[in-house]
């Protein structure tokens, strides 16, 4: 019996720094965790998110997200709210069909919209969320950091986009897009989560200030003037065309010009 | 078709091969010319070269934009290398060019962005020299085509033949160490496409890159050794081979065009004092014009955009100047050939179209006059031109050649024909590999088949006249064109041409070739069938000639 007491005193001590212990950890957590939404709210979104899934992508993504690999069709069970916001709001997805590449379309979607179908994608696993803006928009840049943009451009992106992003040819019909409309954000969302066959550049390989340089600096090469009309930004196969057509065609015109008149006394 | 151009019957500028004795000069300058002639007797060689004789067309200015370009390239050229280091050398860009600010870069390519930059009309001169060489090798090319397309090549102007396939050969080197030299991205890129071509040669592959780059690619030496190549070995070669095209060029006296008056023992058209100075002349102020306004206007090799050169980096749209893009598009559509003996590597797929395209197309070029007086069996001199029509193998041959070469071209942009006309890079690349065989059969058909057509028409044209558009109804209501006949100056243009003869001497495959070479040819009208046709021909009144057939038919007098 003497023995039982303190027992029952260590209990209740046990219990009282266990609920303690939880009361403050969820106090921790509240005040750390982003709580911009409620429960209620999120729950809500993702209800709305799945219904607008069903009805506009699971014919092809299947009503779980789980893909159809037969078809090329990839899962969405881990893609993240990311892709899901650059995939639907530059209008590549709902796609047309599942052979040819997206290409960017009207969005028809309401942001709203976009961001329940992200959501409801980003509940199905893991994978990046919608970046902030001030994980992708650049500010306070020097001239050395956005020059710096410049040659993690032209390492990391030029071989498929071009020099200055106005994009290439890949293989079977599948283009590099031109980048030199494409917003920051998108920049920031297609380097986190690889669409189509552009590989991931994940924030190990290239963190957020870097993506930055390269956003700024691809912004000011495009802003810059060109020395000229700039032939469509392709290189030498341009420049070859023009120099056949605008010089020695216009040189053939005027040699044809001087032998035509005959000499006056 | 080629008229000759017209000359006024007053006009005093007309060639007088003799003139008359001039009166003695009034002229300040007299008595210091007078002291250098006596000295020199360099007054005769002047009033030969002043009165030298040159044919009007335009297709004969052709080589003259080539010329003038290559006087452009060498004025901007002097000024670029007043600021230009050809230096590999690293130094961080410290210059105007914000973008570029602290990147390491060579000293090549800074002093290229510093031109560009902060040199003042540096740019433009840049982008005058890079659209003059363009146009330089283009005019060349055009040039060619003209000289092949008419025959010019023929004896006695192989030779000349010769150095001019020199000069665009060695013109593609130039061209190519020019875009070399500013280290950007671009040109560091086309760099390593020749060291892959280099060391794609059996047996002595490596040795001659290490020779080349003195070292492993890119090494510290390449720039500056194409400096000396771009700026004085070939200039050199360029300007010896160009006196020489020239020097023969006066010597043989300019080819022209057949017309009455004109034979293989004359030249007529402008002296070259007063007239053909002032064309000439005007000419080359127009070429220096239209290659400032596109300098000015127009960006090429905007080097501040690729970068300076990284191995490690590579872009979209890497492309050769024009006029390699020939090799750069078999490269691209050539299968993936490749042997291993061995621990030695044979790469085919490199070699065939780099080092075999390029021989296959100077050889046989330089080969071209022989190859077709050996068919032929001509000996003889040709200083009246032919016009293509009348040649009509070797002018679809020379069609069916420029497509191939065009073929290979396009090619060479598959990536950019792509993007721009969105289909599929490798249906391109496959249907190229298709095309560069099947095109040019196709081009020679199709060519032969317009020569001969228009070979007919002219036929047709002297012996009934030209169309005059005038349509009469005859009175039982059928309905004729009325011809007008023409000129004996033309109809005399339009038969002078020899018809090809075959060989009867010579081995199996030189007369079977030779047949071949004559094969088709429209016989052109004998003076019998212009008379037996001006017989008939009534142009005013149709009717009379309709008449004139009945007639004819009833007295039986054509039957034969």
């Amino acid at each position: 019996m003497s023995e039982r007491k303190p027992l029952r005193r260590r209990r209740g001590t046990r219990a009282f720094v266990l609920a303690a212990t939880l009361g403050l950890l969820a106090v921790v957590y509240a005040g750390f965790a982003p709580a911009t939404r409620s429960l209620a709210e999120n729950t809500e979104q993702i209800t709305q998110g799945k219904d607008l899934f069903a009805t506009n992508c699971a014919s092809c993504h299947g009503l779980g997200g789980e893909g159809l690999a037969e078809e090329g069709v990839p899962a969405l069970t881990n893609v993240g709210a990311a892709a899901v916001e650059f995939q639907v709001s530059t209008g590549r997805m709902p796609a047309p069909n599942t052979v040819s590449q997206p290409v960017p379309r009207e969005n028809t979607f309401t942001a709203d919209e976009v961001a329940a179908m992200a959501a409801y994608v980003a509940s199905l696993g893991t994978g990046p969320g919608i970046p902030n803006e001030d994980q992708y928009l650049p500010s306070g840049l020097t001239a050395e950091e956005i020059a710096e943009g410049g040659e993690l451009f032209r390492t990391n992106c030029s071989a498929c986009h071009n020099f200055k992003g106005s994009g290439g040819a890949l293989p079977n019909g599948v283009t590099a897009p031109n980048l030199q409309e494409t917003s920051p954000q998108h920049v920031w969302e297609a380097m986190r989560t690889g669409p189509g066959q552009m590989p991931v550049f994940a924030s190990g390989a290239i963190p957020d200030a870097d993506v930055k340089k390269i956003v700024a600096y691809l912004e000011q090469v495009n802003a810059q003037p060109s020395a000229g009309f700039n032939l469509g930004g392709l290189g030498p196969v341009s420049e070859g065309l023009w120099a056949w057509i605008a010089g020695i065609g216009v040189l053939v015109l005027f040699a044809i010009w001087i032998t035509t008149k005959g000499a006056r006394a | 078709m080629a008229k000759p151009t017209k000359i006024r019957e007053d006009s005093p500028a007309l060639a007088v091969q003799t003139p008359p004795e001039a009166p003695p000069a009034v002229n300040k300058l007299a008595p210091a010319a007078e002291w250098v002639d006596q000295r020199s007797g360099i007054g005769k060689v002047i009033k030969g070269a002043l009165r030298k004789i040159f044919p009007d067309h335009w297709s004969f200015l052709l080589g003259e934009i080539a010329l003038y370009s290559f006087i452009i390239l060498l004025l901007t050229g002097v000024f670029l290398t007043l600021w230009f280091k050809p230096s590999m050398g690293e130094v961080e860009y410290s210059g105007s060019y914000e973008l570029m600010r602290n990147i390491p870069m060579s000293e090549a390519f800074a002093s290229t962005l510093n031109i560009s930059f902060d040199v003042r009309g540096g740019l433009l001169m840049r982008q005058i020299h890079h659209w003059a060489a363009m146009l330089f090798v283009a005019a060349m090319t055009i040039h060619m085509l003209r000289v092949f397309f008419t025959g010019a090549f023929r004896k006695p102007r192989e030779l000349n033949w010769i150095i001019g396939v020199g000069l665009l050969s060695i013109g593609l080197i130039e061209g190519f160490a020019g875009y070399s030299l500013p280290d950007d991205l671009l040109s560091g890129t086309g760099l390593r496409f020749v060291d892959g071509s280099i060391r794609s040669i059996p047996i002595i592959g490596t040795w001659v890159e290490f020779f080349v780059f003195g070292g492993e690619f890119p090494g510290e030496l390449i720039i500056p050794r194409l400096y000396m190549v771009h700026i004085l070995l070939v200039p050199g070669l360029l300007l010896g081979l160009i006196s020489a095209h020239m020097a023969l060029l006066v010597y043989h006296k300019h080819t022209q065009w057949p017309g009455p008056g004109r034979t293989q023992k004359n030249v007529v058209g402008y002296p070259l004092f007063p007239v053909y100075a002032a064309k000439a002349g005007g000419f080359f102020f127009i070429v220096f014009g239209v290659t400032t306004l596109m300098g000015a206007l127009m960006q090429i090799n905007p080097v501040w955009l690729y970068g300076p050169y990284n191995p490690s980096q590579v872009t979209a749209g890497s492309q050769p100047d024009w006029y390699m893009g020939f090799v750069e598009g078999a490269i691209r559509i050539m299968p993936n050939w490749e042997w291993h003996l061995g621990s030695t590597t044979w790469s085919w797929n490199i070699f065939i179209p780099f080092v075999g395209l390029m021989g296959l197309l100077f050889t046989g070029l330089a080969l071209y006059p022989f190859i077709e007086a050996w068919v032929t069996g001509d000996k003889s001199e040709h200083h009246l031109l032919d016009r293509p029509r009348n040649a009509p193998n070797r002018t679809a041959f020379g069609v069916a050649c420029m497509t191939c070469y065009g073929m290979f071209w396009a090619a060479g942009g598959n990536d950019i024909i792509a993007t721009q006309f969105h289909v599929s890079l490798n249906d391109v690349t496959y249907f190229m590999r298709v095309a560069v065989f099947v095109a040019p059969v196709i081009a020679f058909i199709v060519t032969k088949r317009i020569c001969l057509s228009l070979q007919r028409r002219d036929a047709e044209t002297v012996l009934h006249g030209s169309p005059t558009g005038v349509i009469v109804r005859s009175p039982d209501g059928g309905y004729t064109e009325a011809h007008t006949p023409v000129s004996q100056g033309e109809a005399y243009t339009l038969t002078r041409h020899p018809q090809w003869t075959p060989v009867e001497s010579g081995g199996r495959v030189r007369q079977r070739l030779s047949r071949w070479f004559a094969h088709g040819q429209i016989a052109k009208p004998t003076a019998e069938d212009i008379e037996a046709a001006s017989h008939h021909a009534h142009p005013i009144s149709p009717v009379d000639a309709a008449a004139d057939e009945t007639a004819s038919i009833g007295s039986g007098k054509d039957a034969e």
